[in-house]
């Protein structure tokens, strides 16, 4: 570790902080005001849009319509980009003439950018063509971050819209909420980055792959392509899939400590406005910071125990011959370096974004136990675009339930009782979510289809499984590299894993909504337990660390937790 | 009064509680608790098991061992039903004391109705809502009712303990007597007014006896949390064996359920139905009478308290305190006047001006009222006297005296108005008192505020309840006894109407509203407030009104009430908190036991250094089932209330039961554990 590695941390915290408010008064400005910016051409657009989908923008649904219209959504989104990429041989702007994807990696790849996921079972380069990546692939990097922002603004309103007798059922219009995300926030700074990006040396061209002669005389074919457009959207979007297999650590993606600085603030910079957005509507700022202050200390930690544990050596590479004095480089790019490593890594896997910059699996044991259980902890840490804010919410209600009691009040959150239906939706949360984790991993880890993928034995590779379901289920999409995900088997089960962790889990979370938004607002008194402190930050932290780590360890007991105890006493597997 | 609780394990109790712990073993019974639930099946599992390794050469785990575990998984149900059985017995100690004053009575009831002439003999079992009895003294009323015809005293202690009679009455407020107590003198006709089964007795007997208990709804959404928890462990506990096979460390499957039944909240799950029967038995013993768990929980959350002023917040009488002379009179020529015009006069107030009278001018008082003609008072003069020797005396409101004195030909002077303004801005009511065309000057009565009420007050404020006061009197009165009480605010010239319409105000801010109440015209206000309190004294129809009563009439019972609400909710919370805490130190228990055979460089983790693989899993089985035990006695009696706010109580119970949930079953599971290789076991 080193003062440089810190004084960078430090500042990319504060940037995030500085952020903060300023994003979140624009998020709540475009989404719960009439007061849009620029009407005349990105008004314009917003109209266009929703008359393109029939609507009004004042049409609000009820959380049934509401996560109807999104499923349907999502499953013909799905749908389309299959089609896509089964017919891409047939299709225009593919000038490498690369052929239909099959059937199981298609699927795979339409429900992962479907899902916010951007799980990538294929090389970009050798796999898709620019038709594929362009409309098939980053179309959804657009509409399924503005579908979670969609989802968390609707689970506020059913939080904070104030019940009572006059107060309605609804929660808002999920097109409205969808093309406003879009058109005035996604798209506008998407532009504005990629023109940044290009000017930073990220390429932006639709010719073919170029063959080039190295310094050293050899020949070398240079993969390029449409890139800086797609990188904006796939770090603001908290999408994370990459142009190339490299991912951010290609320097075609991210060739600079500055792009690379801008790319982590992007990840972050939607997740954390939410929270001031969500204090703006609940009428009390102090209910967002509450809120973003359990999400800070939770990534301070994650980052500080990342950083700390990717500056000593891997004993995997014990014996090997590899100086290790600075700590461990290897996977990771020495333009970066461990802080930005591990920083990035940190902040990729607190958001559902996935983006690497460097490789998971190379990492020493505990340094690759962070992002897997940031990821296990349902990346509530700012977490995805709007999915960080409508999970963390869940971990509110089920911190308000057990704060509640223990102040021997009947619970409650923002005024509304928590009741038993709300706890059944959370159950249902909790529960799909475990059991999209487990269960696919352990079939993976019983069987021969399963294991015969994985790059190493021993409990690296369970590591490598666990990542891969968490992952999947978690819609982050990063992967532990070591694993060759592109078999059928892989290709199903985390297709299913995947859709199940973002619909399975977003339908109990507008129910959520649904049933808190008409409830009655009962006042606060001094017997109520305040959600606006820094009390209910130290729980809420409490709540999502007990709640993770006692689903978790015995897995993770068996994965990372065993490799760095047998790795620490010389055993390599 | 309040009943002594029965001892939780006095011996005879004790007994039924064991021998009901196993009948309550029954599936169908345990399955209605799914924590539980999982945890009896797990003990099956693990029975046949160890029934098949008895027969098997060599076992995969020892016999002893085996045997061991699924003994104490059976003990955890059984502890948990225990907890349930003690709960009950001691709820049905309670109500069987109340039973039993209505056991074989028999009714006297009227064929035809109260006009009917023909009684008959029944058994008060059969008697049914409408029905008319007859009770003379001696008798034992047979079921709850009003009194539709004559006035009787009546011994209630069986139901309140208070041993002093009371009178009932037909008409007015004093009108409803109770199933189960004694008429002393003279005869009433009672009309029933509860099905057999249906008096609110018999349905709180129901409720703490757990027998008809339904859960009540921040119950059942922990109950539905618990469940969760529990499936989301199956989950990992299921998981974990193919996990382990890959890594080459297979584990038993008696090792499996040893940890799920760890790791399952079944500390919480084992006690819940014993806390909500505790908190029914805990308000039974502040002789509190509710008719459904909701409304105790409801009253844990109550915002505002409405009180009426008289009786509850002042004793029941106004009482004469000064005399204020008009300019010009003599002050002892005010006294005499007024003793005279109070002679007969044998209401509280009357008395009190006599009393007033006697000790301040003795000479005054000593007067001689031969020959006098006494005037009662009556609502149309609103005043009283005595007419003595030509002299016309009068006392009464200053308005009517006013009034007297003019029609006499007399002319009140203005000050008269003036004093009596300056006592009604003190919080008195002021009489005037008048001598033929003479008015003389102003009695001051005044409300007089019970002892230690501020004090009541400061404590709900402390708790963040607001206490209202209701009240008939005039705003500047009501103002100055309020500020006197302590209360928050006050409603003034309160009628029926008005109370309701304070009861929605206050709903439509959000707020929860308890109120107390006696008579019929209380009713409407009783079934809106989110807790209603009738008192025992009152009419039947508050009491139907109500959701609770109180059968002490006590107004102020209603902070003990609250008190219970408050604490239900807190046991809850503080011992969900202790169980999920709890498991931290069980997988530090039990995860490196699973594997330590098979990577020995795990053993760092065996933090509490536990003898061995085999004992760290007993031990955390073993404290897991003890843990029961020993917390029945906080579930029965409740985590205690402190006033304190929000955040500091919630500080103190996260300090107690969250970091004591997590440090707690270390030093248990590491005690029982040298206990294990004390004894050569491990």
């Amino acid at each position: 570790m080193t003062v440089q590695g810190w004084i960078q941390i430090a500042l990319f915290t504060a940037a995030v902080f500085a952020l903060t408010k300023p994003v979140g008064a624009y998020l709540y400005r475009v989404l719960e005001t009439e007061e849009r910016p620029l009407p005349s051409i990105l008004g314009r657009l917003e109209r266009l849009c929703l008359r393109l989908c029939g609507r009004t923008a004042d049409d609000e649904q009820t959380w049934r319509a509401y996560a109807v219209s999104l499923l349907l959504f999502s499953i013909v989104g799905i749908a389309v980009t299959y089609g896509i990429q089964r017919l891409q041989g047939v299709l225009p702007l593919n000038p490498q003439g690369f052929g239909a994807v099959p059937h199981d990696l298609a699927l795979n790849t339409a429900v992962s950018f479907t899902t916010n996921t951007n799980w990538q079972a294929y090389s970009g380069e050798t796999t898709m063509s620019y038709l594929t990546q362009m409309v098939g692939l980053a179309w959804h990097n657009f509409v399924s971050a503005a579908a979670g922002l969609a989802v968390a603004v609707a689970v506020a309103r059913g939080l904070t819209r104030r019940g009572g007798p006059e107060g309605g059922k609804t929660i808002g219009s999920f097109w409205a909420d969808l093309i406003r995300s879009t058109v005035y926030v996604l798209l506008p700074v998407s532009i504005v980055v990629a023109v940044v990006f290009v000017a930073m040396g990220v390429p932006q061209t639709l010719s073919a792959y170029r063959e080039v002669t190295t310094v050293e005389g050899a020949k070398q074919v240079l993969a390029l392509g449409p890139v800086a457009t797609q990188e904006a959207i796939k770090m603001l979007g908290t999408n994370g899939g990459g142009f190339f297999n490299a991912n951010s650590a290609h320097p075609f993606e991210n060739p600079t400590p500055v792009t690379n600085l801008i790319q982590m603030l992007l990840i972050f910079v939607l997740p954390t406005g939410l929270t001031w957005t969500y204090g703006k509507m609940a009428r009390d700022q102090r209910q967002g910071w509450a809120i973003f202050g359990a999400m800070a200390a939770l990534f301070l930690a994650g980052v500080a125990t990342c950083y700390f544990a990717e500056s000593h050596a891997n004993t995997a590479l014990a014996g090997l011959g590899v100086d290790q004095a600075t700590g461990n480089l290897e996977g990771k790019e020495v333009r970066f370096g461990i802080a930005n490593t591990a920083l990035f890594a940190t902040v990729t896997t607190d958001a559902s974004c996935g983006a690497v910059n460097g490789m998971h699996d190379s990492f020493t044991p505990l340094g690759g136990l962070v992002p897997l259980l940031n990821i296990q902890l349902g990346e509530v840490v700012f977490g995805g675009v709007g999915a960080g804010l409508y999970g963390m919410l869940v971990f509110v209600v089920l911190s308000v339930f057990i704060a509640g009691l223990m102040v021997g009040r009947t619970p409650e959150l923002l005024g509304k009782k928590i009741e038993a239906r709300e706890m059944k939706l959370v159950t249902v949360y909790m529960a799909v979510f475990a059991f999209f984790v487990l269960v696919p991993a352990a079939w993976a880890s019983a069987v021969g289809y399963g294991t015969s993928s994985l790059a190493n034995q021993g409990p690296h590779g369970l590591s490598e499984i666990l990542y891969a379901t968490s992952s999947a289920t978690g819609n982050n999409g990063s992967a532990f590299a070591g694993l060759s995900a592109n078999t059928p088997f892989w290709n199903l089960l985390l297709a299913v894993a995947m859709f199940f962790g973002r619909f399975a889990m977003i339908v109990p979370v507008l129910a959520i909504a649904g049933s808190m938004v008409d409830k009655k607002t009962v006042a606060a008194g001094p017997g109520t337990f305040p959600t606006n402190g820094t009390l209910f930050t130290v729980l809420l932290i409490g709540i999502i660390v007990i709640v993770g780590a006692l689903t978790f360890l015995p897995a993770l007991g068996l994965g990372p937790i065993l490799e760095h105890y047998v790795g620490a006493a010389g055993k390599v597997y | 009064m309040s009943r002594p609780a029965p001892s939780v394990f006095g011996r005879d109790a004790a007994l039924r509680a064991i021998r009901e712990s196993f009948v309550k073993l029954d599936p169908r019974l345990v399955a209605r608790n799914p924590v539980m639930f999982v945890v009896e099946v797990g003990c099956v599992v693990t029975t046949a098991l160890w029934v098949r390794d008895l027969a098997a050469t060599a076992p995969d785990t020892p016999l002893w061992f085996s045997g061991l575990v699924t003994l104490w998984l059976w003990f955890t149900v059984l502890f948990a039903n225990f907890a349930e059985a003690v709960a009950e017995g001691r709820g049905r100690a309670q109500a069987e004391a109340l039973r039993k004053t209505r056991r074989d009575t028999t009714a006297r009831r009227l064929v035809g109705g109260v006009s009917g002439g023909r009684e008959e003999e029944v058994p008060a079992s059969v008697l049914r809502r409408g029905d008319v009895v007859v009770v003379v003294a001696g008798m034992t009323i047979p079921g709850d009712g009003d009194v539709v015809e004559g006035i009787a005293s009546v011994d209630e202690s069986a139901i309140t303990g208070e041993s002093a009679p009371v009178i009932r009455e037909s008409g007015g407020d004093r009108s409803a007597v109770t199933g189960g107590t004694r008429v002393l003198s003279d005869r009433i006709l009672v009309r029933i007014s509860a099905d057999p089964g249906q008096s609110f007795l018999d349905r709180m007997i129901a409720l703490v006896e757990g027998a008809a208990r339904q859960k009540t709804p921040n119950e059942i959404a922990l109950h539905i949390l618990l469940v969760g928890l529990t499936i989301v462990f199956l989950f990992v506990c299921v998981t974990l064996v193919p996990f382990a096979i890959y890594s080459g460390a297979p584990i038993s499957t008696i090792a499996v359920v040893a940890l799920l039944v760890c790791l399952i909240p079944t500390t919480i799950g084992g006690l819940l139905s014993a806390i909500g029967i505790a908190g029914m038995d805990r308000l039974l013993a502040k002789n509190v009478v509710a008719t459904s768990g909701r409304a105790v929980e409801a009253a844990g959350d109550v915002d505002t308290l409405l009180l009426d002023k008289t009786g509850t917040i002042t004793l029941g009488n106004r009482m004469a305190v000064e005399l204020l002379p008009l300019p010009g009179v003599d002050v002892t020529e005010l006294a005499a006047a007024a003793g005279i015009a109070s002679a007969a006069d044998e209401t509280p107030e009357g008395r009190s001006i006599v009393a007033l009278v006697t000790k301040m001018f003795p000479a005054a008082a000593a007067a001689d009222l031969r020959g006098a003609v006494f005037v009662p008072f009556t609502a149309q003069t609103r005043m009283s006297g005595c007419d003595i020797h030509d002299r016309v005396l009068r006392k009464g409101a200053v308005d009517a005296v006013r009034r007297h004195v003019a029609t006499l030909g007399g002319n009140a002077p203005a000050s008269l108005g003036e004093i009596a303004d300056r006592i009604g801005d003190q919080g008195g009511t002021p009489l005037a008192v008048c001598d033929g065309t003479r008015a003389l000057g102003v009695i001051h009565l005044k409300d007089i505020v019970k002892t230690g009420i501020r004090e009541r007050f400061s404590r709900f404020r402390a708790m963040g309840i607001r206490t209202v006061m209701v009240t008939g009197d005039n705003p500047r009165t009501a103002a100055v006894i309020a500020r006197e009480a302590g209360v928050d605010d006050f409603l003034a010239e309160a009628t029926p109407e008005r109370k309701l319409e304070l009861i929605r105000a206050e709903q439509a801010k959000g707020k929860l509203v308890a109120m107390t109440g006696d008579g019929t015209n209380d009713a409407p206000a009783l079934a809106q407030a989110d807790v209603g309190v009738a008192m025992n004294t009152g009419t039947q129809a508050a009491k139907e009104a109500g959701n609770m009563v109180d059968l002490d009439s006590d107004p102020t019972k209603l902070l003990e009430i609250v008190e219970v609400g408050k604490q239900l909710l807190m046991t809850r919370g503080s011992l969900t908190t202790f169980s999920i805490s709890n498991d931290v130190a069980k997988y530090f228990a039990i995860l490196p036991a699973l594997f330590a055979i098979a990577f020995p460089e795990i053993s760092p983790l065996n933090v509490m250094g536990l003898a061995s693989p085999l004992s760290a899993i007993l031990s955390a089985v073993i404290f897991n089932a003890l843990i029961i035990v020993v917390l029945i006695p906080l579930a029965l009696r409740g985590v205690k209330y402190r006033p304190l706010g929000a955040a500091a109580l919630f500080r103190r119970s996260m300090l107690i039961y969250g970091l004591g949930g997590i440090v707690a079953p270390f030093a248990g599971i590491k005690l029982i554990d040298m206990g294990l290789a004390a004894v050569g076991l491990v």
